[in-house]
């Protein structure tokens, strides 16, 4: 058993640059000759151009060359792509608009990308960026989700009538309609799942270069997915041949999604290098992160959940539009349909679902994949409609779920997922225990003593994680394929690097793919490193999102590992002039059996390089070994989250007094990174519930919460320290039985604030961001009864 | 162009700058200090905190000529003789870090808090309140408050 293999608390590797001030991030990246891009970008939501005027900018100081849209199209550049295609109910495939990198006659959002200045200094370029005259003719626009059909709405893309990108469904709706006319009982909710904008603390970069004598490019890029960045700019964009292009994406600082997609800034940089024949840099400040990264989440939802007398759940109905933004992102289209319908099961034995989503273009950023990315509307949808649903039945939210809970598994859910494997009542009855349920009422009193109103939520989550198998993802729409590879090179010293197509940007890889290491061959951790980020050095990856790392990432070194070893046993065999069969391979020893020969693992991967003692025509020097892993399902991380909350009658101000989390995520390789990723989730998601939300003006189409000033990031006194807790059924599709940890507290968080906000305040629903002002105004319009209570 | 003279983590340096030039464009740019970060143009984040003068400050909003003359320690600094101060001990140690992004203006806050708190209770609490100035998007801040708590004993 190694000292730092699985289940070991081992304190990260990569954190020793970190907290010396030695990471790498690409914006500390500076090349030779290299000049700095700004962007002009448009102040209108939607407006026709009719020309663009940019000879004074030309002319000013440090400015090396302007570009525009027709510049783009004079070199035959492409468009970014959406790869996910969703057909509609009648069978048409979604219709998208072109997402050109510069715009071509129109503009479609604030902060659409209009033209780029490139010069000597940053601030040269910033200031030339003034001076480029763009002719607008302003047009109508449209901002809110609800109204982007509405008779009237301006036409954002010809190619989208009304403004709508696809009409979708999943589910049986004759049967839900059948049980909702025998329900004995109907829950109603209409719900609006807030737009969020996602933040990372770095802010995305970029520096393109171009070498003439290879003809070949380089992009340092701040990218969750480097291969597919390269693949798309290669196949789609058309900048550079696959093997003509190296993207290298170094320490990342966040991603949450946000930095999964191929956006135009790090596509103009690259294809501007070539241009101007010097490497071309771009670092976005965060106003242009707010206006142009993709944002998160924006349903509006009305949900209906039928029941019987018994209070069982007989069947969902939900009919959602989602908000694209002005353009189709790179995986936006994936979101509100096979991320979210899919996951409307929750944990419960529901017979029948059915979901409609229309997915509409406004005047606002791209909307795309934010932490958890379609699950945590899916869970805010099923766990407010349970948490209302049982308070209507005056049943309690523990006993109403336990009652329809998914108790059998492989359990076949009517919206595509077969779940394999868990136990909600286990994490229920932990969850209960960590929260003191039966002391509640109690400390209820004790707040009304205080003046204060206290209340409990629960969210009992689920999500779907991995995103994979291939096939089955390939049949619902995805243009790649969603599996993961991995190269173990053994070197003749014994030492290890492994090379991962997964990409760390804070979730410890460089730890947790070494204590695999360690575990398997017996080997110190600190004996492994861990080389991600750069298609050059990588053989190919599909990134890191979607908690895919562990059971996706993982499973492929994993099984890479198992050549490894395979290959070592026939090493050693020879060596110790032994039968294969004999040789048994334990805490880093190869041994022959009934014998007391032995050999260190280090040894073996030295007689492998020497090749002095085996026949090289049967086994090839060296011990290298890469492998392609594709799962066989999706994985089912879930657990029970339960909020308690305080709020001051007298201002609105919430406070969040405890927090459980109880979450199933499988096997744990490293529970202090585990426990990290589980705080993160829950902060992000009590900031959608508590204090963040996206505006745009309404009329204007102007983002109103364009700056920490107007968006409110969760500090670290609106959070409160958590209490966390773990169950653990192994997931039967990879050969870890790991599950996944990344989004479920962001998927958790949502509804368990709000169920415990209307909790303490009697009322049936209250919206996100759930801020004191929120708060109070309800405190007030309910004033009587809350008196009375 | 006017210049500038300043210790930064003890040693003497001196540039010619633009008025405009920013404490944090001074260190990353000129003297290629690329731990102090830049994470947003409001002076919320905090991802910019050095010491000037013992005193936590926003590089991000501070001219590098207002810093003439003065005694600057950055991230790159904190360290004596390759040992770790004990605040990078105890962010390691309790996992208060995840991209790094955040991390050196999150210990340059810290050990400031802690140093003016000497003597005083840095309960919970106090500590959150504390970074009210500092923003990190990854930890939910649960480990960071810890490796504080933790990192004020030992520096008592």
């Amino acid at each position: 058993m190694s000292e730092t293999g699985i289940g070991k608390r081992l304190p990260r590797m990569e954190d020793h640059r970190f907290i010396t001030g030695k990471g790498r991030y690409t914006d500390d990246i500076n090349l030779p000759r290299q000049t700095y891009a700004a962007f002009v970008r448009s102040p209108h939501a939607h407006a026709t151009i009719n020309g663009i005027d940019t000879s004074q900018a030309e002319g000013a100081p440090g400015v090396v060359a302007v570009l525009t849209g027709e510049d783009v199209a004079a070199d035959g550049i492409g468009g970014l792509i959406c790869g996910w295609m969703i057909h509609s109910k009648d069978g048409s495939p979604m219709k998208a608009g072109p997402h050109p990198i510069l715009a071509q006659g129109k503009v479609r959002y604030v902060g659409d990308h209009v033209a780029v200045v490139i010069a000597e200094t940053k601030a040269e370029a910033q200031a030339a960026a003034e001076l480029v005259e763009v002719d607008y003719d302003p047009l109508p626009a449209v901002a809110e989700t609800a109204k982007a059909s509405a008779d009237g709405a301006p036409q954002i893309h010809d190619e989208a009538p009304d403004n709508t990108v696809f009409e979708w469904s999943l589910g049986d709706e004759a049967a839900v309609t059948e049980a909702f006319d025998k329900a004995s009982h109907v829950t109603t909710l209409e719900l609006v799942n807030n737009r969020l904008i996602p933040n990372a603390m770095e802010p995305r970069a970029a520096i393109g270069d171009y070498d003439s004598g290879s003809d070949s490019f380089t992009l340092y890029t701040t990218s969750q997915n480097p291969h597919v960045a390269r693949l798309v700019l290669s196949a789609f964009v058309g900048i550079a041949p696959e093997h003509k292009l190296r993207v290298i994406a170094p320490d990342v600082g966040g991603g949450f999604g946000s930095k999964i997609f191929i956006y135009a800034e790090e596509t103009v940089c690259v294809w501007a290098a070539k241009r101007v024949g010097r490497p071309v840099k771009w670092t976005g400040d965060r106003s242009e992160a707010f206006l142009a990264d993709a944002h998160g989440r924006d349903h509006v939802t009305h949900a209906e959940l039928a029941t019987d007398g018994d209070g069982r759940i007989t069947g969902m109905r939900v009919k959602t539009i989602a908000n694209m933004g002005a353009y189709l992102s790179t995986f936006a289209s994936s979101v509100p349909t096979y991320l979210y319908a899919t996951l409307l099961s929750g944990q419960y034995d529901i017979p029948a679902i059915y979901c409609e989503v229309d997915a509409v273009y406004t005047n606002t950023a791209p909307v795309d994949a934010y932490r958890g990315a379609g699950r945590p509307e899916a869970t805010y949808v099923v766990e407010r409609l349970v948490e209302t649903a049982a308070r209507e039945l005056n049943l309690s939210p523990a006993e109403f779920r336990r009652r329809n809970f998914i108790t059998e598994f492989p359990h076949q859910t009517p919206v595509i997922m077969a779940y394999d494997a868990g136990d909600y009542g286990a994490s229920l009855d932990k969850a209960l225990e960590l929260v003191d349920y039966d002391g509640f009422e109690q400390r209820r009193q004790e707040s009304e003593r205080n003046g204060k109103l206290r209340g409990l939520g629960f969210s009992n989550y689920i999500e779907a994680c991995g995103i994979a198998p291939s096939q089955a993802v390939g049949s619902l729409g995805a243009g790649v394929g969603l599996w993961e590879s991995a190269e173990v090179r053994v070197n003749p010293t014994g030492n290890v690097e492994v090379l991962t197509g997964s990409h760390s940007h804070g979730q410890g890889h460089e730890t947790t793919f070494a204590q695999l290491v360690s575990d398997r061959l017996g080997i110190p951790a600190d004996q492994v490193s861990v080389v991600h980020g750069d298609t050059d050095k990588v053989q190919f990856g599909m990134g890191t999102y979607g908690s895919r790392s562990g059971a996706v990432g993982m499973s492929a070194i994993f099984k890479a590992l198992d050549k490894v070893e395979a290959k070592a046993r026939k090493v050693a065999a020879h060596v110790m002039e032994a039968s294969e069969s004999d040789i048994e391979f334990k805490d880093g020893q190869f041994s022959v059996k009934g014998t007391d020969k032995k050999m260190a693992f280090g040894e073996v991967a030295l007689a492998a390089y020497v090749a002095h003692k085996f026949p090289t025509d049967e086994i090839e020097p060296g011990l290298k070994e890469g492998a392609f892993y594709d799962p066989k399902n999706f994985t089912f991380p879930a657990g029970c989250h339960i909020c308690e909350v305080e709020i001051d009658a007298d201002t609105g101000v919430t406070r969040i007094v405890n927090w459980v989390a109880v979450d199933d995520f499988g096997t744990i390789i490293n529970p202090m990174i585990v426990e990290g990723q589980v705080h993160g989730g829950i902060a992000q998601g009590v900031g959608q519930a508590l204090t963040e939300g996206c505006r745009y003006d309404a009329e204007s189409g102007q983002l109103v919460t364009g700056s920490y000033m107007d968006y409110c990031m969760p500090r670290a006194d609106d959070l409160p320290s958590f209490n966390l807790g773990f169950t653990e059924t192994a997931c039967p599709s990879n050969p870890l039985g790991m599950k996944g940890c990344g989004e479920a507290g962001a998927i958790a968080a949502p509804a368990a604030v709000i169920n415990a906000l209307t909790d303490a305040l009697g009322v049936k629903d209250i919206p996100m961001p759930a801020t004191s002002e929120v708060v109070w105004r309800i405190i007030q319009e309910n004033k009587p009864r809350v008196a009375a209570e | 162009m006017p210049t500038v003279s300043m210790t930064v983590n003890g040693r003497e340096v001196s540039a010619d700058v633009e008025g405009r030039t920013l404490l944090v464009e001074f260190l990353r740019d000129e003297l290629g200090l690329t731990g102090t970060h830049v994470g947003c143009d409001t002076s919320q984040c905090g991802a910019c905190v050095v010491h000037v003068d013992g005193r936590a400050v926003k590089s991000c909003t501070t001219l590098a000529l207002q810093c003439e003359g003065a005694d600057v320690t950055t991230i790159e600094g904190v360290a004596t003789n390759g040992a770790l101060h004990p605040m990078q001990e105890a962010f390691r140690e309790h996992h208060g870090l995840q991209c790094g992004f955040c991390t050196p203006g999150m210990i340059m806050t810290a050990i400031d808090m802690v140093e003016r708190h000497k003597g005083g209770t840095l309960d919970e609490a106090t500590i959150r309140e504390e970074l009210e100035g500092n923003i990190c998007r990854c930890t939910g801040y649960h480990n960071i408050v810890k490796a504080i708590q933790s990192a004020a004993e030992k520096m008592a």
